[in-house]
């Protein structure tokens, strides 16, 4: 288990890495990311027990799935710097023919990903799959799951929540990204996904409040006491608040880094903010 | 090989349901979904003998794509079944992203395909599917033609890696293929050896291809029936090896033209050995509802437009291409 300075000093050089692979490529989803870089950190590198070299099949290993995969800047730096791939193959992120897409996919053979995602709402269903085969192979490990808030007014989603709590499938944890911002402004405006604690509740789902999601201390406690909800019959889901854009002063309280890249002042700027702590790619 | 006999009508359907049941009690790892339609798909005797492998879904068949997706890592074996429709117009951004291009060795079981599902009328019958899957790249396609032979493809499926959509139908039709017969997976079947003309067929309309190749013996033209149960990847030898002979083809189906089995092997043919050819197939529709029968009749899925549209070929071999 590493102590939280060196979780936090992680968080630091996976920021900068997302901040350059979008910038490079002029495209990809920076806020989302850095939203969620407290949460990767927390899950590869405490939470979760990852096994190398990768195995698909993941028997007797604790599973991942992203389901929001625009949000794949900090999936392919975490599972980098995790070492299921070389760090160096972080500069081919959005390039052609390399295998860290602009979505991530199983299809070019990169390790760490187990489903391809982009078209949303279809993340829950697969790692509700994911987590039966578990119970069929009596293995006690955990499927976890995050899913972007915005996502959640995809109709599979709540096809998905109403399944997994009518047959109890309890091996499943599925954080939610509640950023509350998507593409054309806050979930709010845009569709309002109204009392999600209430809503999940009354799907028959334990909910864990995490109000700080972007604080590691506070993320890892939140995903402990998940785990230590599993096996009761319920499925558990987070509701991680998070600061869409985090660590990166103008990035944050706006949406309109969803699905843009920092120019190269911009970039410089959000670099300082973030000085490099393991070493750039 | 020239004389096939009826061993008594039987639904495809059911060679899937005996099919998956068999699989049920040699493969452990075979699992099934199946979203309300238990009966329909003859899915209650792998459900009664495996409840820890079944699992009901409810109506929610993209929930059902995405759990089966998820299934297949660890090493299970799903297949899914839902009427033909809802297997895939309806999920089909599901089957895309989690299932095929995610690699997923999942078996999409599909009933009720076609016209033939009846009387419910247009929007629960689909006579697009074929080319909604057969488009997907990496996406197996299969469509036999009797009890017999779907309870092999059902077993046959099982072994082979990757994602398949097995489509089958609703109504009693004729079953005549042999049960111990060895279903190979992209390989046609030449069911009656003739020179005039080739018949491809697949699904419903081999048997009655097989009846309009009888009647025109009778009128001293031969024919080629293939059987062509695999629509992808499309056995190309045996049908180019056959018009070679025959210098024409009629292809017939119960699905519509654009993105069917015709179209596959126009593509193909157009590329490899240009040949006349004539189609048996809905003509960009929908269907409406009818009895099974009745609806075949109405839009030309029968041995009568199968021997006109036979004729007609033979006579365009004059011209040349």
């Amino acid at each position: 288990m590493s102590d939280i300075k060196e979780l936090e000093n992680t968080v630091i050089q996976v920021r900068r890495d997302v901040l350059r692979m979008v910038h490079k490529v002029n495209s990809g989803h920076p806020g989302g990311s850095l939203g969620c870089t407290e949460f990767f950190v927390s899950l590869f590198y405490n939470v979760m027990e990852t096994k190398l070299p990768f195995d698909m099949n993941g028997k007797n290993q604790d599973i991942f799935f992203l389901s929001n995969g625009h949000i794949s800047p900090v999936f392919y730096s975490v599972l980098a710097r995790k070492g299921f791939f070389p760090i160096k193959e972080l500069e081919t992120f959005r390039l052609i023919n390399s295998r860290l897409q602009g979505h991530p996919t199983t299809h070019e053979g990169l390790p760490g990903v187990r489903v391809s995602s982009g078209s949303l709402g279809q993340g829950l269903s697969v790692s509700i799959g994911a987590a039966l085969t578990k119970k069929l192979n009596k293995d006690s490990k955990t499927v976890y799951v995050l899913l972007g808030d915005g996502e959640l007014q995809e109709g599979q989603n709540w096809e998905a929540i109403m399944f997994a709590s009518a047959k109890k499938v309890d091996n499943i944890i599925a954080t939610i990204d509640l950023n509350k911002k998507q593409i054309d402004g806050s979930t709010d405006d845009v569709l309002s996904l109204g009392d999600l604690n209430m809503k999940f509740k009354s799907f028959g789902w334990e909910v864990i409040n995490l109000d700080k999601g972007n604080n590691i201390s506070e993320t890892i406690s939140s995903l402990k006491e998940a785990k230590s909800k599993l096996g009761k019959g319920k499925p558990v889901f987070i509701l991680m608040k998070t600061e869409m854009g985090n660590g990166v002063d103008f990035m944050m309280n706006t949406h309109e880094w969803h699905g843009i890249a920092p120019n190269d002042e911009q970039l410089k700027n959000a670099l300082k903010q973030n000085p490099e702590t393991l070493g750039d790619y | 090989m020239d004389n096939y006999i009826n061993f008594g009508s039987k639904d495809t359907r059911s060679g899937f349901g005996e099919g998956l049941t068999e699989l049920g009690r040699n493969n452990p790892n075979v699992v099934a979904l199946c979203a309300d339609l238990t009966g329909s798909l003859k899915m209650q005797d792998f459900k009664n003998e495996n409840p820890e492998r079944f699992f009901q879904i409810g109506i929610a068949e993209a929930n059902m794509m995405g759990i089966a997706a998820g299934l297949t890592i660890g090493g299970k074996i799903p297949f899914t079944g839902t009427f033909a429709n809802f297997s895939t117009g309806r999920v089909y951004d599901q089957i895309r992203q989690s299932i095929v291009y995610s690699s997923k060795n999942v078996k999409i079981c599909a009933s009720h395909a076609g016209i033939t599902l009846g009387e419910d009328g247009a929007t629960c019958q689909i006579l697009e599917d074929i080319g909604l899957m057969k488009m997907l790249p990496g996406m197996t396609v299969i469509n036999p033609c009797d009890f017999n032979q779907t309870k092999l493809a059902t077993i046959a499926i099982s072994e082979f890696k990757g994602p398949v959509y097995l489509r089958f139908g609703r109504p009693k039709v004729p079953n005549f293929t042999n049960e111990k017969s060895n279903f190979q997976i992209g390989k046609g079947i030449i069911l009656k050896s003739g020179k005039d003309v080739t018949v491809v067929a697949t699904g419903h309309l081999v048997w009655k291809a097989i009846q309009a190749a009888e009647e025109m013996k009778k009128h001293k033209i031969s024919v080629e029936v293939i059987n062509i149960h695999t629509i992808k990847p499309l056995d190309n030898q045996i049908i180019i090896n056959s018009v070679k002979k025959t210098r024409c083809i009629v292809t017939a189906e119960e699905h519509n033209y654009l993105g069917g089995l015709g179209e596959s092997i126009s593509g193909m043919l157009s590329k490899t050995h240009p040949t006349h050819q004539e189609f048996v197939s809905v003509n960009d529709s929908f269907g409406e509802s009818g009895t099974p029968n009745q609806l075949m009749e109405k839009y030309g899925l029968n041995k009568e437009s199968i021997i006109d549209k036979i004729k007609k070929v033979i006579k365009r071999k004059k011209i040349k291409l």
